[in-house]
């Protein structure tokens, strides 16, 4: 017990540096795919066919295949195939290459979203838009896009939950974010080996941050409910 | 002249025609009510007249401008046909109303995005904004809404509803003002309310097309009944013709549905 009481502190600090490098992970995700997404799933309903097929393809692959499998290709790929190690050394190194598998992975799904959202729209929406003489922009911005919000926020509350756990698959590429921090005490770290705590520590983290992240899209999904 | 003049309008959905050779006419400040069975064209004809389809073939003029020609590709071009639009408004059976938008909101809406294209908005936006404002809930008052100018859709019945979307077709001062069944989603008795306002407009002297299936009420508030079979104008004229003393055999088959009931 007095064993535990003096790893305790050590333990915490080194799951708060990780959790810092998860949380770091989970926002840049968030603010790159949340845009991104959206210009993804404008290209799926393109008339331009050839853009709509690309990014169809591009849509699929990126779904189809394990993000693990992404994460490692896109940060091993450039260095070992053309000798060009673009994504730098070190930490920041991996968070980048992180970053941009994340991005891409998360626009993918948001862009499917978004797109049952903007498709579950009524078609009399637009029309009382173009016989009101709004430009396809203005009905957009100004009568589409807060109704596509209100539909899409409980898929888009499941994703990000499943972003905060899929933070974790970076550990593949030695990001040391949460999980990277707790498995380190059963390997051996700061003078303690053999400890499996730290891994259920890890797991209040997430479980914490999840229970706030729900928090917050429920009271959007409430401020939402003001129209129907 | 004539306000509103259809020339040969065709439209074809695939191999369906829809509308085969209609031309009419309407004189500024009179009330055209189109009449006939499900899928015989009306609504396809009003959406054309509103460049939600684009026709085939025909001309659409509107105090002599002509606003669609099939063969002049130049009537054609959508930056152009966003103007047009404005010289129409539409009410839609099922109003399509923005949700997120209170009735007053909804009325403005339009409005305030066109005033943005004035070259002086800018320097008089406190001004244009506030005459929009009021301009909307005149239109509310007069629509019986006074009491409801806050409410969102939802929060309304379906004949106010309708009623605020009329006065948002209002709102961007239409020449031509056309209805799309606009009682066909709505239960006798708030059928009735957004007929009296209709009624009030036409004695307003509002140039109106409407679709309807309300003949009683066509027969009262207009001034030239078309109905419409399979695409044709099978019979046009006033209302105590075509509605009280039909040439068509077909024309006083539909009509016997009406009469029939108690």
């Amino acid at each position: 017990m007095q064993l535990f009481m003096e790893q305790l502190p050590i333990v915490i600090h080194s799951l708060n540096v990780g959790f810092f490098q998860t949380l770091k992970l989970f926002f840049v995700t968030l603010i790159g795919a949340i845009p991104l997404g959206l210009l993804i799933s404008f290209g799926t309903m393109s008339r331009f066919k050839p853009l709509s097929w690309l990014m169809k393809l591009i849509v699929w692959v990126i779904r189809g295949t394990p993000l693990m499998i992404q994460l490692l290709i896109i940060y091993f790929f450039p260095g070992l195939v053309f000798g060009v190690p673009i994504w730098g050394g070190g930490e920041s190194g991996r968070f980048l290459a992180a970053s941009v598998s994340f991005i891409l992975n998360y626009a993918c799904y948001f862009s499917e979203i978004y797109r049952g959202g903007i498709q579950s729209v009524p078609v009399g929406q637009d029309e009382a838009g173009l016989v009101l003489g709004m430009t396809k922009s203005q009905i957009f911005f100004k009568v589409k896009l807060l109704q596509m919000i209100k539909r899409i926020v409980p898929p888009m509350s499941n994703e990000i939950i499943t972003l905060v756990k899929d933070t974790s698959l970076a550990r593949i590429v030695a990001l040391q974010e949460l999980i990277w921090a707790g498995q380190a005490f059963m390997k051996g770290s700061h003078g303690i080996s053999g400890a499996i705590w730290p891994m259920f520590f890890t797991a209040f983290y997430y479980l914490i941050w999840n229970g706030i992240v729900t928090v917050l899209l429920g009271r959007l999904e409430k401020k939402l409910d003001y129209f129907q | 002249m004539a306000i509103l003049q259809v020339e040969h309008i065709c439209k074809s959905f695939g191999n369906t025609e829809v509308l085969k050779d209609i031309s009419f006419s309407l004189e500024q400040g009179q009330v055209l009510s189109i009449i006939g069975s499900s899928g015989s064209g009306k609504t396809t004809l009003l959406r054309c007249l509103n460049f939600l389809e684009k026709p085939d073939g025909g001309v659409i003029r509107v105090k002599g401008e002509t606003l669609f020609d099939a063969k002049d590709p130049a009537t054609l071009k959508e930056s152009a046909i966003r103007r047009k639009r404005l010289h129409f408004g539409l009410v839609f059976q099922s109003f399509n109303l923005f949700p997120q938008y209170t009735a007053v909101e909804n009325v403005m809406l339009a409005k305030q995005l066109l005033a943005k294209e004035q070259p002086d908005y800018q320097s008089r936006k406190d001004e244009i904004l506030r005459e929009i404002k009021e301009q909307a809930e005149t239109l509310l008052h007069q629509m019986g809404l006074s009491d409801r100018m806050s409410n969102y859709p939802h929060q309304l019945s379906g004949g106010q509803c309708q009623r605020v979307a009329i006065a948002r077709a209002l709102a961007l001062q239409p020449d031509i003002l056309c209805f799309d069944e606009p009682t066909s989603a709505l239960d006798p008795e708030l059928t009735g309310e957004v007929l009296r306002v209709m009624q009030k407009l036409a004695d307003q002297n509002t140039t109106m097309v409407i679709v309807t299936h309300e003949m009683a009420f066509a027969r009262d508030v207009s001034h030239q009944v078309i109905f419409m079979d399979d695409g044709r104008i099978l019979e046009q004229g006033p209302p105590q013709q075509v509605l009280g003393n039909p040439r068509e055999e077909r024309t006083r088959q539909f009509l016997s549905r009406f009469t029939e009931e108690p």
